[in-house]
């Protein structure tokens, strides 16, 4: 494994994350009759807003405390108070997420204190919950902003007591698609659950009768407070920290029974959180899913001679990442190249020790940028690159089919509907990795065979 | 408009304040208005003031204006956002501003996003020395001819000096380095980016190179940003008849441009709100008038056209419009009145930008569209009511926040470029110099104006009068579809465009008729929730 060194360089050229509050934000709408609130300037709302929206190509509001130059000043509290206000007034909603930004940060305004502030100061009936999570934009990436927000909503909101017939699982950043996936493996375990977040209907749901004021969806704040009370939880990614990783809080609170999964990409990880769940509930493991992982070997093998010995650079949020690298290994294609803009210090480890084999054909970039990624394409000169919308260019300059996976993805349509996760998401994967290889080859052909 | 719509709107702005607590609806009340198009009577809006917090705009910040909106486009500057990654990472390549090189050796930076992604250190100890390095490496790998630095939210916190650090590194790199006090907070909306960026371009760039070009009809197009490949249309146009495009502020333009731009002997102002600063700025200090034109539309765009002849005066430049405008309108007309068909009468919401909420009511008009409300999202008073009324706008701390520079005729280059009878002639033939009459004047009586509207009060407005297609941009979009509602994206085109120019106003019309007339929105409602019970009959 080669553990690339950080760029030496000051200036990013074509960054490979997002800002923190984003990933906050996304959190806070996969909570039902939620408002996401940033405290800073209107522009993080906006560009945070427009850019969710190029992605789900649904509508998210997000309120701002719209700071002035006198706010960075006296501080932003009244502002928030002000906001706080206004938007119960117009949505009623019943959860408040409040996530800070670089701005209010560096100012250091205290939250709690306006909080406590504004709980003695308004008292009409029908106060929604208020959350308040950290997210300056000058630490860590969106995936932190996430993670850390996850965990926020799960202190400030669950509770203890005599466990229930219930799991809770947080996914990480995963699309729609992937979190109706899992929604659908707990109901056929027989689970009552709580996936947090859950913005499969929010950020991808139907047209409307009437209007709503806030997306109907999401997980439930009554679920949310269960998740004390859970008989097991599990959180999905390999490189969440410590710190980060809600389930571990609430086995150490709750002293809930908890595990830390990879992201289910693949037979080897899918098989894991199948059997994770089977152990769970002591029920077997429900037959379409045996089915599903048929089919998926079936195809496999049918295809396996198309993919060996090829290589992919994949890039984006580092779960994402080490999921499909762990996925390419089994089909015979190298991963050569694993990319993330985040900085967890885990993705080398945990590729290091789920693919020994792969020791020293893979180069493991942390803090990159996209200048970056460039260079080591050109050094490896991959037969794919995987990754977001973001690398559309370089894909474009050196020929490199590109597979759309993870976020942003705003020069398709469906991102939001791309299925990542389980059997049926790797069968998805693998059909058009497959395809596209054979596309690459027919296209570069001179005959042009129309039949294999 | 009928008395009947006029009145509903009344309703319906009582409605849309009801929701708000007494301060905050006092304080939106004065951005709705019924609209009087009579100077006269016209009402007075407010515009251009702080949103209310936790009201949901459309709007964005400083930054968003100076870095994404003006300064962006500019294909060979190397533009560096100064501080922590997000705003560099949402401004890169979201506009849809296209450029064209003139050839392989030429730049095109836009696809890049530099940022010094500023960490946690940076901010407790200064991020000065992370951007000097940053802008030297920048220098090393693409050597560039000019570098910008664009400041975000923290950057004013902590005291980072820009300014200082774009001198020192003119010096050491010996190209020109300028940077932008535009950290987010600073104004109410884009609109203070916007100008802090003319002011730096004013002060840094315009009147580098005084080569004067030997052409005859010298002119500079300004606010034409290029979506959607605009203003490749409109320079197709302009050289058809002869007319000299010195520079474009700022689609499809380069440093160079920009450096010359003083060499015209006219300036075209597109989008009035973000760049009428630079036009009264070089009107000063080199003795160029500008004109409003209006691009957007086949019939503006041949009115603009004849402007543009009437200010030279030369009946060889005029003679030469009219044989360009009788070539390309046929193809317009036959076109236009195969969507009329199908769009006549239909009405039409707009709530945008600082300008195309204005100008866009100009094509639906071609296609016989009704325009029933409007409103912009960062415009000032003047837009709306017309420049008549800048002498009465009021001046406010944020407005105060944001430099107006003192500027001089230059004791050199000055050169006003009619004389005292020219200007007078032209004024005695009805022609308008330094003038913007604003959206209200155009619109009719009856009609809702709304400054800065909010996704409540959109999403209302939607729900309670249904219009046939309403105009937004991207943050809007999927809500308006939501409620059954056709959505044209008028920042971004929906990937689509141009629409500036005769060729533009051709593939409006296309897309449009295809919006309002789409088989889809027939099949929101299921059959089953149509009409239960003829359902029941065929399934018995």
């Amino acid at each position: 494994m080669n553990i690339r060194e950080l760029p030496t360089r000051e200036v990013t050229i074509n960054a490979c994350k997002l800002c923190n509050p984003l990933g906050a934000s996304l959190v806070f709408r996969g909570i039902e009759g939620a408002v996401p609130l940033l405290h800073g300037s209107q522009g993080c709302a906006t560009y945070i807003r427009r850019y969710l929206i190029s992605h789900f190509k649904e509508p998210i509001d997000i309120a701002s405390s719209n700071f002035s130059e006198s706010s960075t000043i006296f501080g932003g509290g009244p502002k928030l108070k002000q906001a706080l206000k206004n938007v119960i007034d117009q949505y009623q909603p019943t959860f408040i997420g409040i996530a800070t930004t670089c701005l209010s940060e560096t100012i250091g305004d205290d939250l709690q204190l306006i909080l406590d502030e504004f709980n003695r100061e308004y008292r009409a009936p029908g106060k929604p919950l208020l959350v308040t999570v950290s997210t300056p934009s000058y630490q860590g990436s969106h995936i932190d902003g996430f993670h850390d927000t996850v965990r926020a909503v799960i202190e400030q909101v669950a509770t203890g007591g005599p466990k229930k017939n219930m799991v809770s699982i947080f996914p990480g950043m995963v699309s729609a698609a992937d979190l109706r996936l899992l929604k659908e493996v707990l109901t056929d375990f027989g689970l009552d659950f709580l996936v947090l977040p859950d913005y499969s209907e929010t950020m991808d749901g139907g047209m409307w009768d009437t209007y709503q004021k806030i997306a109907p969806g999401g997980a439930s704040v009554d679920k949310i407070r269960a998740a004390g009370r859970s008989k097991a939880v599990i959180q999905l990614g390999r490189t969440v920290r410590k710190q980060q990783n809600a389930a571990e809080y609430l086995k150490e609170r709750f002293g809930v029974e908890s595990y830390q999964l990879g992201l289910p990409v693949g037979i080897r990880e899918t098989d894991r959180l199948m059997q994770t769940l089977a152990v769970i509930t002591g029920n077997d493991i429900p037959q379409k899913y045996q089915e599903e992982r048929g089919r998926l070997i079936d195809a496999y093998v049918d295809a396996h001679k198309y993919l060996f010995g090829k290589k992919a650079a994949i890039y984006g949020e580092p779960d994402l990442v080490l999921g499909i690298a762990i996925f390419l290994a089994e089909v015979g294609v190298v991963p050569v190249i694993c990319a993330t803009g985040a900085r967890t210090g885990k993705l080398g480890d945990e590729l290091r020790c789920l693919l020994p084999e792969l020791e020293g054909e893979i180069t493991v970039a942390e803090g990159i940028d996209f200048d970056d990624i460039r260079t080591l394409v050109e050094r490896v000169q991959p037969d794919l690159l995987i990754g977001n919308s973001k690398g559309y260019p370089l894909s474009r300059q050196s020929g490199i089919p590109l597979i759309r996976v993870g976020f942003p993805i705003h020069d398709r349509i469906g991102g939001q509907r791309i299925l990542h996760l389980g059997y049926r998401g790797t069968q998805h994967l693998f059909d058009q990795i497959v395809n596209e290889l054979i596309r690459a080859r027919q296209d570069r052909s001179p005959i042009g065979w129309s039949y294999m | 408009m009928s008395e009947n719509l006029a009145q509903d709107f009344a309703v319906t702005r009582e409605k849309l304040l009801k929701v708000y607590p007494t301060k905050a609806a006092r304080k939106r009340a004065k951005h709705m208005v019924l609209n009087d198009p009579d100077p006269e009577t016209m009402p007075e809006i407010e515009a251009n003031v702080r949103t209310i917090p936790g009201i949901i705009t459309q709007r964005g910040c400083t930054y968003a204006g100076c870095k994404g909106v003006v300064v962006g486009p500019i294909r060979d500057i190397v533009n560096i956002t100064h501080g922590p990654i997000g705003c560099g990472f949402y401004s890169w390549l979201t506009r849809r501003n296209q450029t064209k090189p003139i050839d392989d050796n030429d730049y095109n930076l836009m696809n890049y996003c530099f940022s010094t992604d500023m960490q946690e250190d940076d901010i407790v100890f200064g991020g000065e020395k992370k951007l000097r390095q940053a802008v030297r490496e920048a220098y090393e790998i693409f050597k560039p001819k000019a570098i910008g630095i664009f400041s975000t939210c923290p950057v004013g916190l902590i005291g980072d000096d820009v300014h200082a650090v774009a001198r020192e590194m003119k010096e050491e790199l010996g190209i020109n380095v300028f940077g932008f006090s535009c950290e987010g907070y600073k104004g109410v909306s884009q609109s203070a980016g916007h100008h802090i960026a003319n002011n730096q371009m004013f002060k840094h760039v315009i009147g580098l190179d005084d080569t004067v070009r030997d052409s005859k009809y010298k002119i500079n197009l300004l606010g034409e940003y290029n979506i959607g490949g605009d203003a490749f249309e409109i320079e197709r146009i302009l050289e058809k008849c002869g007319i000299d495009l010195i520079a474009t502020f700022s689609g499809n333009s380069s440093y160079d441009y920009f450096a010359n731009a003083h060499t015209a002997d006219l300036n075209c102002i597109m989008c009035h709100r973000s760049i009428n600063y630079v036009a009264d700025m070089m009107e000063i200090k080199y003795g160029i008038p500008w004109i409003k034109v209006n691009f957007i539309g086949a019939e503006a765009t041949a009115k603009s056209l004849r402007k543009i002849a009437q200010y030279f005066g030369d009946p060889e430049l005029k003679e030469r419009v009219e044989k360009v405008i009788a070539e390309e309108m046929p193809e317009v007309e036959k076109h236009r009145a195969d969507a009329r068909t199908r769009c006549e009468g239909k009405t039409v919401m707009l709530f945008v930008g600082g300008s195309r909420a204005h100008h866009y009511q100009d094509l639906f008009a071609e296609l016989g569209m009704r325009t029933i409300a409007a409103g912009y999202e960062f415009a000032h008073r003047d837009d709306y009511e017309g420049r008549r009324v800048l002498p009465t706008i009021k001046i406010d701390a944020d407005s105060r926040n944001i430099e107006e520079l003192t500027v001089e005729p230059d004791p050199e280059r000055y050169r006003y470029r009619k004389t005292e009878a020219e200007v007078a002639e032209l004024k005695a033939q009805g022609f308008e110099f330094r003038d913007y009459e604003g959206m209200m004047a155009q619109m009719a009586k009856g009609t809702l104006v709304i400054d800065d509207i909010s996704h409540y009060e959109m999403e209302k407005l939607i729900a309670y009068h249904k219009p046939d297609i309403f105009c937004a941009g991207i943050k809007e979009k999927y809500v308006i579809q939501k409620m059954g509602v056709p959505c044209k994206q008028l920042h971004s085109y929906d990937y689509s465009g141009p629409y500036a120019g005769f060729k533009g106003a051709i593939n409006f019309y296309r897309d449009i008729d295809r919006l309002v007339n789409s088989k889809i929105w027939g099949y929101i409602q299921a059959p089953w929730e149509k009409n239960p019970e003829l359902i029941a009959t065929y399934v018995k």
